[in-house]
C-alpha cells in the first residue's frame, strides 16, 4: 500500500466518520460542527485527486461560508426542544433505505467496466480553469453571477424583518 | 505509481450519498435536511472530480464540481433565509408543524 492509498483512507475516514456524526448526531449543533470534518475531508479528497483549486474553494465556500451560514441558523432557531431532533420516518426505515441504496449502488459501482485513462501527474489546474471559464463556459459563468445576485437579493428581502408592512 | 483506482472514491462518494440520504430522510429540522443535501452534493462533487481525474474530461469534471458548490451556495443562503422567515412565524423549524402556507 502506498503512502497516498494510506493517505485517502485517512481522509476517508475522516470524511465518514463526521459525515455518520452529521446523519445520526442527536444535537442538531454537533452535526452542524461535525459536517466542517466532512467538508475539509472533501476537500482533501479533491487534492488526492489532483484538483487543488477546487480543494481551496471547498475550503473557502464550504468551511468559511455555508457552514458558518449554517451554525447562525442552528444558533438563531435554537431551543431545548430543537436538539432532540425527533425523526421524521424513524430510525429503521431511513437506515433500510440508506442500506439498500447504498448496497445497490457499490454493487453497481464495482461491477460496471469504467473506461478510465492511467492518470498522469498532478499539475496545477487554475490557469486551466481560468481558460475555461473566460472561453469555452464564458456564458455559464456569467448566468452563475447573475444566479448569486438574485440570491444574495433574495436572502436579503426574505430574511428581513418587515418595517413598513404591518 | 499510485494504485489508487477510481473505484476508491465512487465509493467513498457512494457512502458519503447514502449517508446524506439518510439525514434528509430522517431529520425533521428543516436546517438538518439542508445539512444532508449539503453531503449530497459533496457526493456529487467527489464523483465530477473522480470521473474527470480518471476520464479523458480534461477540466471539465472540475468547472462542473465549482458550479455545483456555487449552486450549493445559493441554495443554502436561500434556503436558511427561509428556516428563519418559518421560524419567525411558527415559531418552530419542525418541517412536519410547518404545514400551512398562511403565516
Amino acid at each position: 500500500m502506498s503512502i497516498t492509498t494510506a493517505v485517502f483512507y485517512l481522509f476517508a475516514a475522516v470524511t465518514v466518520g463526521s459525515a455518520c456524526g452529521v446523519a445520526f448526531g442527536r444535537n442538531i449543533l454537533y452535526s452542524a460542527f461535525a459536517l466542517m470534518g466532512t467538508f475539509l475531508g472533501v476537500a482533501a479528497t479533491f487534492v488526492l485527486l489532483g484538483a487543488d483549486f477546487l480543494g481551496v474553494v471547498q475550503v473557502f465556500v464550504y468551511v468559511g461560508g455555508i457552514l458558518v451560514l449554517t451554525i447562525f441558523a442552528v444558533m438563531l432557531t435554537h431551543r431545548i426542544d430543537v436538539q432532540v431532533s425527533n425523526r421524521a420516518v424513524g430510525r429503521l426505515p431511513g437506515l433500510v433505505l440508506s442500506g439498500v441504496v447504498l448496497w445497490w449502488m457499490i454493487r453497481v459501482a464495482t461491477s460496471a467496466t469504467w473506461v478510465v485513462g492511467q492518470p498522469g501527474d498532478p499539475v496545477p489546474t487554475t490557469p486551466g480553469i481560468g481558460d475555461a471559464f473566460l472561453g469555452t463556459y464564458v456564458l455559464p459563468f456569467e448566468i452563475a453571477s447573475v444566479v448569486l445576485l438574485a440570491a444574495l437579493i433574495g436572502a436579503i428581502v426574505l430574511s428581513r424583518k418587515e418595517v413598513g408592512a404591518a | 505509481m499510485n494504485d489508487l483506482t477510481l473505484g476508491h472514491f465512487v465509493v467513498l462518494a457512494t457512502i458519503l450519498f447514502c449517508l446524506g440520504l439518510f439525514c434528509v430522510v430522517t431529520r425533521r429540522n428543516a436546517i438538518g435536511i439542508l445539512m444532508g443535501i449539503e453531503l449530497i452534493l459533496n457526493s456529487a462533487n467527489i464523483n465530477y472530480v473522480a470521473f474527470a481525474r480518471y476520464g479523458h474530461g480534461g477540466y471539465d469534471g472540475q468547472i462542473f464540481a465549482i458550479f455545483v458548490i456555487m449552486l450549493a451556495a445559493a441554495e443554502a443562503a436561500i434556503g436558511l433565509a427561509i428556516v428563519l422567515g418559518i421560524y419567525r412565524s411558527f415559531e418552530t423549524i419542525d418541517v412536519e408543524a410547518t404545514d400551512r402556507l398562511r403565516g
